[in-house]
């Protein structure tokens, strides 16, 4: 099911990739006021963007789990979350390199996104070693679930609160030229965009489809197992008189019993 | 803010890159080890369904 | 169903309705009675800010603290000793068996929350009570009186908030095996938008020259953040207690 729509998504995060590419370094026009630095921007901004709405979809998804009580929803949630951890780590990391060579600081904290982008990351980094600090599967996902739910409420009114603590006190340092920008520049941040959600897309997709194989393995192992308990006894225990007891090896027991091991 | 020159400006924009580069590369690398172990499994599997059968 | 089936459906509905106020309350007393007689959360709460007080003196090398200074290790410690309630919110019921009670009985689990977040509010406010006077006397370089009010008013709204959050992060961090660890790195990064406010807001209360105080906004986003996640630990709070 993954792997049928992997192909077209990695077809076009290709295509979509190699065109940004191409607007950021050659057809772009240069900043006049941070030169060459500003092609970080392409990159950090739209880094930035993805992972907070990934953020807000894992939040999606894992409050769709608690209602339907699907499982898959919980997996489709992990991995949002998973992956969004990845490029927060790209976002602090593009950020502070940006910071560098800006002003000379690998760090500034007055820079909005990036104050809210440490905290969310430290916040998401919980993520899991909760999940695999609770024993039970059912518990983790739902426990998983509220979390994350938490989390992308939190994470917009974190963005909120970092941006008022910072508005009166130091102006932006990394001056987006976000109300007056070129339109050229526009447009590749557009296609940048665009370039780092099919990224975002198509890593999705592969970690799922290879969560989901591994669980539809793992189900089939033991359901091969269970047959072939079955069969052990089937073959040792023939006579009837236990049949009283046998008789509670139905499929249906037979499953709790092995769903339980 | 004045304009770093090209030279230096190039390293940290290239470094900047790379780093996305990598964490995507990375995160592949995980995935194909993992499906790597699936292939494993899903081998055994079939070795002892081929012994079933015999 | 008998033909007495229905009324006595209907009174029954009824009587868990009231259940739910009276249930909710009933744990809250419990919670508070509880507290008095083994006083664990509250002194030590206060204990540990006026430690922190004490820290941040030598720390900072400072016998007199202003603006925002002040502001921020007055709400950075009160966060941090937050911390100390939460991670005891559930272990009494764990140890002692009152979960299992109070999910076998016919209540509204939303009973359950808003007591346990009520309580949380009374310790917060409780601590607040000691440990402001406190800093006053320790460390505020400026006039507590005179700031009492608005900043009475700011620790209402914010401990509303943290009443929320705590409830919920103390059922999260409640069954898993690193509680003391979870529960703090889960609890700490939530409520900075709590810091941000508080202390952008009480900088001006404390500043020497008494500057003009705009609660207004840092009030709003305080009260946002409570309303946000009172209803998220209400939606949710089943989904943690249910076995």
């Amino acid at each position: 099911m993954y792997a049928r729509a992997l192909k077209p998504l990695a077809l076009a995060t290709a295509a979509v990739s190699a065109l940004a590419f191409t607007m950021i370094f050659f057809w772009a026009p240069l900043d006049a006021d941070q030169g060459f630095i500003q092609k970080i921007f392409y990159l950090h901004v739209p880094m930035a963007i993805v992972a907070l709405l990934g953020f807000l979809a894992a939040g999606v998804m894992a409050a769709l789990h608690l209602r339907t009580r699907d499982r898959r929803w919980d997996i489709r949630s992990y991995v949002a979350v998973h992956l969004s951890i990845i490029l927060a780590v790209g976002v602090l990391v593009t950020g502070s390199i940006w910071a560098k060579a800006s002003w000379g600081h690998w760090w500034v904290w007055s820079e909005p996104v990036l104050v809210s982008f440490l905290i969310t990351f430290l916040l998401y980094a919980v993520y899991q070693p909760l999940r695999f600090s609770i024993d039970d599967p059912g518990r983790q996902a739902r426990y998983a679930s509220v979390f994350a739910i938490a989390g992308a409420a939190f994470t917009v009114l974190n963005f909120v609160a970092v941006r008022m603590a910072d508005a009166y006190t130091h102006p932006r340092v990394f001056s987006q030229t976000g109300g007056n920008m070129p339109p050229r520049m526009f447009v590749t941040f557009v296609v940048a965009l665009a370039a780092m959600a099919l990224v975002f897309a198509t890593l999705w997709t592969l970690e799922l489809g290879s969560k989901s194989a591994s669980e539809r393995l793992r189900r089939a192992r033991r359901r091969r197992e269970r047959d072939a308990d079955r069969a052990e006894l089937a073959g040792a225990g023939g006579e009837r008189p236990r049949a009283g007891a046998h008789a509670d090896h139905s499929p249906a027991a037979a499953g709790t019993a092995t769903a339980s091991r | 803010m004045p304009a770093l020159p090209l030279e230096t400006a190039g390293k940290y924009v290239a470094a900047a890159y790379v780093v996305f580069l990598a964490l995507v590369l990375v995160y592949v690398a995980i995935i194909a080890r993992k499906v790597g172990r699936l292939e494993r499994e899903l081998s055994e599997l079939e070795e002892t369904d081929a012994e079933h059968e015999r | 169903m008998t033909a007495s089936g229905q009324p006595q459906t209907a009174a029954r509905g009824a009587r868990r309705q009231v259940g739910a106020a009276r249930a909710g309350l009933a744990i809250l007393r419990k919670d508070l009675r509880a507290e008095l007689r083994a006083r664990e959360a509250v002194p030590a709460m206060a204990l540990f800010s006026v430690t922190a007080f004490v820290l941040f003196h030598f720390g900072l090398d400072r016998a007199r603290l202003e603006g925002d200074v002040a502001a921020g290790v007055l709400w950075v410690t009160i966060l941090l000793a937050t911390v100390l309630a939460v991670n005891r919110m559930f272990v009494a019921e764990r140890e002692q068996g009152g979960m299992e009670a109070m999910l076998l009985a016919p209540i509204d689990r939303t009973a359950i929350v808003l007591a346990k977040a009520a309580a949380l509010f009374v310790f917060l406010a409780a601590l607040e009570v000691l440990a402001v006077p406190a800093f006053g006397l320790l460390l505020l370089g400026g006039d507590l009186i005179g700031a009492l009010p608005e900043l009475a008013a700011l620790l209402a709204v914010a401990d509303l908030g943290l009443a929320a959050v705590g409830a919920l992060v103390g059922a999260l961090a409640a069954e898993t095996r690193a509680r003391e660890v979870i529960g703090p790195l889960i609890l700490l990064p939530l409520v900075v938008p709590l810091a941000i406010a508080g202390a952008n807001a009480t900088e001006p209360l404390f500043a020497p020259a008494g500057g003009p105080a705009e609660l207004g906004r840092w009030l709003g986003l305080m009260g946002l953040y409570a309303s946000v996640f009172m209803l998220l630990s209400v939606a949710v709070f089943d989904f943690l207690l249910e076995d």
